[in-house]
């Protein structure tokens, strides 16, 4: 057990009984490809290996040139995750004409440090601007939040925020072994069930709940199924469904937690009505809860000064954070002003299904459009004002009146 | 390579997850110092085999059964010279829980030495797939001489239209689960270096998935040649879609009779196909342009992945041994009524099919007959049993319409000792 031989070859050496040859078990992990996948790969050039984007139309597609490619194709994290998993999902989905992808993904925290030459620029891209040496803010102090509790209920059917964490130490969807992802899901009951009051609830594991609480779950608008869409699929998230998946929701329904989905949790605060304060509130609270718990356990979420909060998706970084509401704006909807007045505004619209939806009966789900770059507490704010604003403009239409004069500036 | 070393284990990031990991203090003295084997058997011991083990209890395909947490925990760390591993290989069926009634295999393999590492999850598969073939301790006959067979023209009053097909690896790339897209491309830059020296009959033309026009396009889809992006979960959890559609492509001979699909699900799918009863001849085309392609990439140095243990190697290990589906699309109207037909397929070692394929439904009275079997028996012996096979069903079609009565055949023998 040589110290120099095995400080070369950073692996343990695996004997198999029926061969002479050993075989290496590399220290990173293997799923779905990984870093041994990645050492048979350089037995070919680079020119060899280069995917074929010339179709494509996503942030990956754009900024990964041959060269880059050949500077990054021999690294990996420390757990094993290197440049061609980063990037299958945007291969396998040369995206649309309309609509920008963004074409990779992170299989744990330290991606965005190795990978950061391809990266950043789609940080960059995606996030408006935001450089690799600007600082994002955090705060989720929901007593900075001035009014938002007043949308008028009349228009305002449903308020939203929801956001994502990741758990440091493990891998993320893309790239975890089954027993780190049950790992995280342990963890997360364990810490969830500790919640109190009105925070106080279940969990429901995907691959236990009967039938009547799957009916229940999907009645409540609450339960997520095996990701269908290819963009998904493509990066290994939906690996060994349903293991270890599962929703867990406080006994009023208004706090939802979802494990092992896109991330690894999905936090969802939520209500009927136009409260977008109160939703706020609860939101932050049971955040910050959640957070302590996990921190009790010796576990803190992959967070830092730059890219914020760390998740799966690089659009995702910074807040995470999707504050929303649905209203019904047949009016203002059908304005030729309706996209630029959104634009303005940071906010963008959706169906009611979600994002790739179509909204139906002049009902849109409105909610920010940044991610990185603003705080929690701004981003919901204009989505406050925002909103207000929309309604006002709703109700001018009503009348007949012009909204010319309320146009706002660009935020 | 200390310096790597310490980059990976050592500073902020391994504290952190040690911290992450609840590592007490001494533990992180411990792997923080330089000792390698170490600090893999502590990861080891963090997730051990037992905490990867797959949850199976719902599945019911060939690797669920087969798969105990004994061979997991032996074989979850091994890799292939390609690098490959068994979670790779098992994912598909770890994916795709299966249904009582269709009994999957469950796992690929990523490269020909894939059957020999995890020998010992997949020789049981194989015996549960193929009926108690043994590879351990038997060898599997391989026969191309297509001029054995007898009787091989059908009644084409019955018979539409007769197929074989089979796949073929290139030996040292490795299968479309795991290769690379630079061993995908070196796939195809092989097979169709080789079909451009095919001449006569045989002479023919590749199309570039990637490249092909509309029209080039929409003439493969009539001729019922084209192929698409796998849709199957079975084939998508096996990563066998990535990066599509580089590297895939169809070729064909001139008289569209000869057609050979490259990189889709194994490195080649190779098809000979007529309108009409002639299986003989499809079979000595078949049996002809293989020769002439191996000869072919023989003559560059290369060759098929081939055993005497498990014949010619595949993705799938349902198709291991010859490959090989002979078929044909027969009318049975009367026959496919009588509640002794799927008796009588049984015993022929046959399976129908609707005419679109597998899992489609039959239309009118029209099936889709081959072989059932894959490994263990020859290419010739399998097409002469689907010969023999359907000149029978034709006669008891025959005989019903006569109005006279028909006998279930007695079974074949499965395998000789």
């Amino acid at each position: 057990m040589g110290g120099e031989t095995l400080l070369g070859t950073i692996g343990i050496f695996v004997s198999t009984p029926d061969s002479n040859s050993p075989q290496i078990r590399q220290q990173g992990s293997a799923m779905p490809f990984g870093n041994t996948h990645n050492k048979a790969k350089m037995n070919y050039d680079s020119d060899q290996e280069y995917p074929d984007l010339s179709k494509h139309n996503n942030h990956m597609a754009k900024i990964l040139t041959p060269a880059m490619y050949e500077r990054l194709r021999s690294k990996e994290t420390p757990s094993g995750f290197t440049l061609d998993d980063i990037i299958q999902t945007g291969i396998d989905n040369p995206g649309h004409p309309f609509i920008m992808t963004v074409g990779c993904v992170a299989g744990d925290e330290e991606t965005y440090e190795v990978f950061k030459e391809l990266l950043d620029p789609v940080i960059e891209d995606r996030h408006g601007g935001y450089k690799p040496s600007d600082k994002h803010k955090t705060d989720i102090d929901p007593a900075n939040l001035k009014g938002g509790d007043d949308l008028d209920p009349d228009y305002v059917l449903s308020s939203r925020v929801r956001t994502g964490r990741s758990v440091r130490g493990f891998c993320l969807p893309p790239h975890c072994s089954r027993g780190e992802r049950r790992a995280v899901e342990k963890l997360s009951i364990e810490a969830l069930a500790s919640l109190t009051g009105d925070l106080n609830g279940k969990y429901y594991a995907l691959k236990n709940m009967t039938d009547a609480e799957q009916q229940q779950l999907i009645d409540d608008h609450f339960l997520f199924d095996k990701p269908v869409s290819p963009l998904l699929l493509a990066s290994g998230m939906g690996r060994d469904w349903p293991d270890a998946r599962g929703i867990w929701h406080n006994d009023n329904k208004t706090f939802l937690v979802w494990v092992n989905e896109e991330d690894h949790l999905r936090v969802i605060s939520m209500q009927k009505g136009g409260n977008m304060k109160e939703v706020f509130n609860r939101f932050c609270t049971g955040l910050t809860k959640i957070e302590t718990l996990f921190k009790e356990r010796n576990h803190a979420f992959m967070w830092n000064e730059h890219l914020g909060y760390v998740l799966t998706c690089p659009s995702n970084l910074g807040t995470g954070l999707r504050a929303g509401v649905h209203v019904k704006l047949p009016n203002m909807s059908k304005n030729a002003k309706f996209e630029d007045v959104l634009k303005k505004l940071r906010l963008q619209k959706r169906g009611t299904g979600g994002v790739d939806t179509a909204a139906v009966g002049g009902v849109f789900d409105i909610s920010n459009a940044d991610r990185l770059g603003f705080s929690e507490v701004e981003l919901v704010q204009m989505v406050v004002d925002g909103v207000k604003l929309l309604v006002d403009m709703e109700k001018k239409l009503e009348k007949g009146q012009s909204i010319d004069d309320i146009m706002p500036a660009q935020k | 390579m200390a310096n790597s070393f310490t980059r990976l284990i050592s500073g902020r990031n391994a504290a952190v997850v040690l911290a992450s990991l609840g590592a007490g203090t001494m533990a992180t003295g411990f792997l923080l110092s330089e000792n390698v084997s170490l600090a893999a058997e502590a990861r080891t011991k963090l997730y051990p085999p037992s905490s990867d083990f797959p949850d199976l209890r719902k599945h019911s395909n060939c690797m669920a059964a087969a798969l105990t947490p004994a061979i997991y925990a032996k074989l979850r760390d091994k890799l292939t010279p390609n690098n490959w591993t068994l979670d790779q290989s098992i994912q598909t069926g770890v994916d795709n829980p299966g249904h009582p009634f269709i009994k999957t295999v469950g796992c690929v393999a990523g490269d020909e030495e894939s059957y020999e590492v995890f020998a010992e999850l997949l020789d049981p598969i194989i015996k549960d797939r193929h009926n108690g073939y043994d590879p351990k301790t038997m060898k599997h006959p391989t026969d191309l001489d297509a001029s054995k067979i007898t009787n091989g023209v059908f009644d084409e009053n019955y018979v539409l239209s007769s197929r074989v097909r089979t796949g073929r690896s290139i030996r040292g790339l490795s299968l479309p689960p795991a290769c690379s897209r630079a061993e995908r491309r070196e796939v195809e830059r092989v097979v169709v270096t080789a079909l451009a020296g095919l001449k006569g009959d045989l002479a023919g033309r590749y199309y570039s998935l990637g490249d092909m026009t509309d029209k080039e396009q929409q003439q493969l889809i009539d001729d019922h040649f084209l192929f698409d992006k796998p849709v199957s979960p079975l084939l998508t959890c096996a990563f066998m879609a990535r990066d599509w559609p580089d590297a895939r492509g169809i070729w064909h001979n001139n008289e569209k009779t000869f057609l050979i699909w490259v990189n889709e699900e194994d490195h080649t799918r190779v098809i000979s196909m007529e309108k009409g009863g002639n299986m003989k001849r499809v079979f000595e085309r078949f049996c002809s342009g293989l020769k002439k392609v191996e000869h072919l990439i023989q003559e560059r140095g290369w060759e098929f992945m081939w055993n005497e243990r498990l014949g010619y190697i595949l993705t799938c290990p349902s198709n291991l041994g010859t490959g090989l589906r002979a078929g044909v699309h027969v009318r049975l109207p009367k026959l496919s009524k009588d509640p002794r037909f799927s008796k009588m397929l049984d015993n022929l070692r046959l399976q129908k099919r609707g005419t679109g394929g597998v899992d489609t439904a039959a239309t009118g009275d029209t099936f889709d007959i081959s072989n059932n079997d894959r490994l263990g028996k020859s290419e010739v012996e399998l097409v002469q049993m689907l010969v023999d096979g359907v000149n029978h069903l034709i006669e008891c079609e025959k005989k019903l319409e006569r109005g006279q009565d028909i006998k279930v055949p007695a079974p074949i023998t499965q395998f000789r000792k």
